[in-house]
């Protein structure tokens, strides 16, 4: 995954993944309260990002993440700053 | 109908060792059972390192290849436990055990993992290498019960209480409730886990397990400031409960009563746990002892050491029993054993009321200020002689269960 395809990759993953309306992914969007995600879901998550971007992702980088702007930024950060796992 | 029911016999295999004795002096010298795990080099992905393996123990010549080909570990540690239950309720070879008056409830989180295993390699590889004839018996999750049945020929109701953290505390009360109504005269109860990497791992995906790899006898930290999460142990404990009349007509020795059972469910998160219900199931426990909350001198708690269950637990139980109630968690010492806690708990629960001593939680140093006020114990433990106690369990899928003693004179 390069930088740049980490919004819609995201938004694929969250569409397939938790079978989400694909109108209601947009930047903005609250994972909690506008997606119905809870933290049982932010940890397959988790998982399923370290399989995509093929990156150790730890509880830390998820801390403060409230937006799917939020995780894009996890994800864009993720990419272009660590090294390959 | 309603049944007065009381313990004659307790037997365990444990990290701690195989009997009271052994295992209070190492309570009263504060050793932990936890160590590193170096045989869990070749998992890189799963974090936590630790774990509490059980002391080495010797199996009796009964157990051959015959009476074990059905069982794996967590059935050989659940045998053996209910085995010294029954050596000390005096009932090996009693007449009673084949009659149909006895019966069996027992559980753990799973099946062996072996067998497990090959299961999932045919999946995989469409070869049935390593089937036999008792793989499917070894794996399935009542493995225990059925096997402590097989061993002792006992003919009366298997009551499979596999419910994960719940299990054993589930086996003593479903145990007690079918004596108490009357359907059984004796039970074999309690609960088993054997230790491999799968569980930690569970836990470990979850973010809750500790990584303290580095100084095994820190961790975990049950209510602790720093606690960074559970630690997995192993083993099995059994109790044997039986109908009070019958009991002291045969002369046997009573520890102590089953006083009262509550059993609920969270119905709202599958690994959540939710403070209404927690201490709803404390309230349903004293209502059927017929007991107030004043009455219990002593709570052992579930206590894990995670983030979130240890500061659920502790406002239910500040809820029900107020903020100067004693409380401590045996798996500061034993790590989280599954399937055998509860009824592990139970028993060392029991012995310590009886011994007029009650464990501190060792590992805590400060108690985090999220948790609620209670009488948390700390350093050498507490001399305490109290009545009546209540050994508390949470399970995922929100199984809660709350068990009350009484102190036999």
């Amino acid at each position: 995954m390069r930088p740049q395809d980490a919004f819609q990759t995201l938004k694929d993953t969250l569409i397939e993944q938790f079978d989400l309306d694909p109108v209601k992914i947009t930047p903005e969007a609250r994972l909690n309260e506008d997606l119905d995600l809870d933290s049982i879901d932010a940890v397959d998550m988790i998982i399923k990002l370290q399989e995509l971007t093929g990156r150790k992702v730890s509880p830390e980088d998820f801390k403060n993440v409230r937006t799917v702007a939020d995780v894009q930024h996890v994800i864009e950060k993720l990419l272009t700053e660590n090294p390959v796992a | 109908m309603s049944r007065r029911v009381v313990v004659t016999g307790f037997g365990g295999i444990t990290a701690l060792g195989h009997d009271w004795e052994t295992i209070a002096a190492k309570l009263r010298a504060r050793r932990s059972g936890v160590r590193f795990m170096p045989e869990w080099s070749g998992y890189p992905d799963v974090n936590s390192k630790l774990a509490a393996p059980v002391a080495p123990y010797e199996l009796p010549p009964q157990y051959n290849r015959k009476s074990m080909r059905s069982m794996g570990p967590v059935a050989v540690m659940s045998t053996r436990a209910s085995e010294l239950a029954l050596e000390q309720a005096g009932l090996i070879g009693h007449p009673v055990l084949k009659s149909g008056m006895t019966g069996v409830a027992h559980g753990a989180c799973a099946g062996s993992a072996e067998p497990t295993m090959a299961f999932g390699r045919m999946a995989e590889s469409g070869s049935t290498r390593g089937l036999t004839s008792n793989t499917y018996v070894q794996m399935m999750s009542h493995t225990g019960a059925v096997n402590i049945s097989l061993f002792f020929g006992i003919t009366g109701r298997i009551i499979p209480a596999s419910s994960a953290c719940t299990s054993g505390s589930q086996a003593i009360g479903f145990a007690y409730e079918a004596i108490k109504f009357g359907k059984q005269t004796v039970m074999i109860a309690g609960g088993g886990e054997e230790l491999s990497v799968g569980p930690t791992a569970v836990f470990d995906t979850l973010f809750a397990t500790s990584r303290r790899n580095d100084a095994p006898e820190t961790t975990p930290r049950p209510f602790d400031k720093q606690r960074d999460g559970l630690v997995i142990g192993e083993g099995a404990a059994s109790l044997v409960l039986e109908e009070l009349e019958y009991a002291q007509a045969r002369g046997a020795k009573i520890h102590a009563e089953v006083l009262g059972f509550g059993c609920n469910s969270d119905g709202a998160h599958i690994t959540q746990p939710q403070v209404e219900t927690m201490a709803k199931v404390m309230q349903l426990a004293l209502e059927d002892a017929g007991l107030p909350a004043s009455a219990i001198g002593y709570v052992n708690a579930h206590g894990t050491a995670t983030d979130r269950g240890d500061v659920a637990e502790s406002i239910a139980t500040q809820r029900i029993f107020g903020n100067k109630m004693p409380i401590s968690s045996l798996k500061s010492y034993f790590g989280h054993t599954l399937g055998a806690c509860g009824s592990l708990e139970a028993w060392l629960s029991i012995e310590m009321m009886r011994a007029g001593w009650f464990s501190p939680t060792i590992n805590l140093d400060e108690v985090d200020p999220a948790c609620a006020e209670l009488d948390y114990l700390m350093g050498e433990g507490r001399k305490l002689q109290v009545d009546h106690i209540i050994s508390n369990n949470f399970a995922f899928g929100g199984i809660n269960t709350s068990l009350i003693f009484k102190r036999w004179p």
